[in-house]
């Protein structure tokens, strides 16, 4: 097959074939070629809200599906993030203009004496993208800084990710500050990491385990629909 | 149209097979193990990984360990902690029939607890700690450096120096996309090597690794640590 043939002209596709050119462009982690489509939709009038739910967070749940069955690993997903990252980029001023649907808000930080934040920043992108304001405390966070966060930004939820074995004990000590101080279900709190399993989540008391940010934002949701629920009975 | 993307890179993974490796090449190490004797010679059987094979086997000689037999999974099961706890369990099941007693050479590495349940399950002992870089150290003294803030520290053993492009840089991807660089490494400020063995042609490698990661550059010798105590007491009779 020559080289000509296999070039694909993103401008020439219907809205359908675009889409899943997106998802395999998102796959591969071609930023300018997503970008590129971005703007083809919008000229398309595509509502920036579509854009973002059915073509970059439609692709990246791909992608992640893919990392947690041993298909893609974390290059692979670091590339695919920084091309979601360029197409929302473009949404973003748009999505800030014609009002997106807000579906919650979640602090989230990696723990004490962990430096590690690939999983988490995948998570914090993925909640954005799904509708979800986030406030990410970076690295490193004290039991302090968690508490600080939620009185400040009062969230829905307390995402916690760790990756050490050493360093995932500690989101215990957050869960039990939480307990003493009579906040902990004034909060949804969800922890996730590659050592974590369901198991540890019940153990320290979090109210869900995430084993990857697409299932993160499924279970933020659907926690967040069942607070709501809750509080208009 | 050639398709891109996920139809064009699904793969199969591999099974998991019994280790078929000969060689004490890193290279054979990491990717084939080291198959157990195929006559049994001692009656204490140490299921190993294969980064830690010329280290326990240096150990095994300096103090006459005769008795013990090694066969080590592939080191590259590191790169998918979820199928060391697996694997090590088939490995006990396949030899346990053939061996008075069988241990670990594995620290928990990443598997979060899980290799902890199921060797206590199988009822055999593992490497105290969380993982090589700890107990190379010495697992108190690795904890003490943690608890002081040590905490922004990647590590390097003469394994891992070896064997730096094929087990860090190539499957970060970093041989294809640099700028992935910042994005893996971006929090660290220090890549620290702890040698088991002096050797100048490894320090100075692990120096160059330093330089390619953006990284200060620190040199620990180390030894043995705790694997060389841990596998004395697991052999005194």
């Amino acid at each position: 097959m020559s080289e000509e043939e296999d070039d694909i002209i993103l401008s020439e596709l219907d809205d359908e074939e675009l889409v899943q050119q997106m998802f395999d462009d998102l796959y591969d982690g071609l930023k300018e070629e997503i970008e590129e489509s971005v703007n083809i939709l919008l000229e398309r009038n595509w509502q920036p809200y579509d854009i973002l739910t059915k073509a970059l967070v439609g692709g990246m749940t791909i992608v992640g599906a893919d990392f947690r069955d041993g298909i893609l690993f974390v290059p692979e997903v670091l590339l695919a993030a920084n091309a979601m990252k360029g197409g929302m980029a473009i949404l973003k001023p748009l999505l800030a203009e014609t009002g997106a649907p807000r579906m919650g808000s979640m602090v989230i930080g990696t723990v004490k004496g962990d430096i590690h934040d690939i999983g988490k920043n995948l998570v914090s992108m993925m909640m954005e993208g799904a509708g979800f304001e986030v406030v990410d405390l970076g690295i490193n966070n004290a039991v302090e800084s968690y508490l600080e966060a939620l009185e400040e930004h009062k969230p829905d939820i307390l995402g916690m990710s760790a990756l050490l074995t050493t360093t995932m004990p500690y989101m215990k000590v957050v869960i039990d500050t939480m307990v003493e101080q009579g906040t902990r279900d004034d909060y949804i709190v969800l922890v996730g990491g590659a050592p974590l399993n369901e198991e540890f989540g019940k153990a320290i008391g979090a109210d869900a385990y995430c084993r990857d940010a697409a299932v993160a934002v499924e279970t933020a949701k659907e926690f967040v629909a069942r607070k709501h629920n809750q509080m208009s009975a | 149209m050639a398709r891109r993307g996920r139809a064009a890179r699904l793969t199969e993974r591999a099974a998991w097979r019994p280790p078929t490796g000969r060689s004490l090449e890193e290279k054979s190490l990491s990717e084939h193990g080291l198959a157990a004797p195929e006559r049994k010679v001692g009656r204490v059987l140490l299921i190993a990984c294969g980064a830690l094979a010329r280290e326990i086997l240096a150990i095994k000689e300096a103090n006459g360990m005769d008795h013990l037999d090694l066969t080590c999974l592939p080191a590259k099961l590191h790169l998918y902690p979820d199928q060391i706890t697996k694997s090590v369990e088939a490995a006990v099941l396949k030899h346990r029939a053939v061996y008075d007693e069988i241990f670990i050479g594995y620290a928990d590495c990443g598997t979060g607890g899980q290799l902890e349940r199921k060797c206590a399950e199988l009822g055999v002992e593992m490497v105290k700690g969380p993982h090589c870089y700890s107990f190379f150290e010495g697992n108190d003294a690795f904890a003490n450096r943690s608890d002081a803030g040590e905490i922004t520290a990647f590590y390097l053993t003469d394994f891992l120096v070896k064997q730096f492009d094929a087990f860090i840089w190539r499957p970060m991807g970093l041989d294809k996309n640099p700028e992935l660089r910042d994005m893996i490494f971006g929090n660290y400020t220090t890549l620290v090597y702890q040698s088991q063995v002096e050797d100048p042609g490894l320090l100075a490698k692990a120096k160059e690794c330093a330089n390619r990661m953006g990284l200060r550059f620190e040199h620990r010798h180390t030894g043995y640590g705790d694997l060389e105590t841990q596998l004395r007491d697991w052999t005194q009779d």
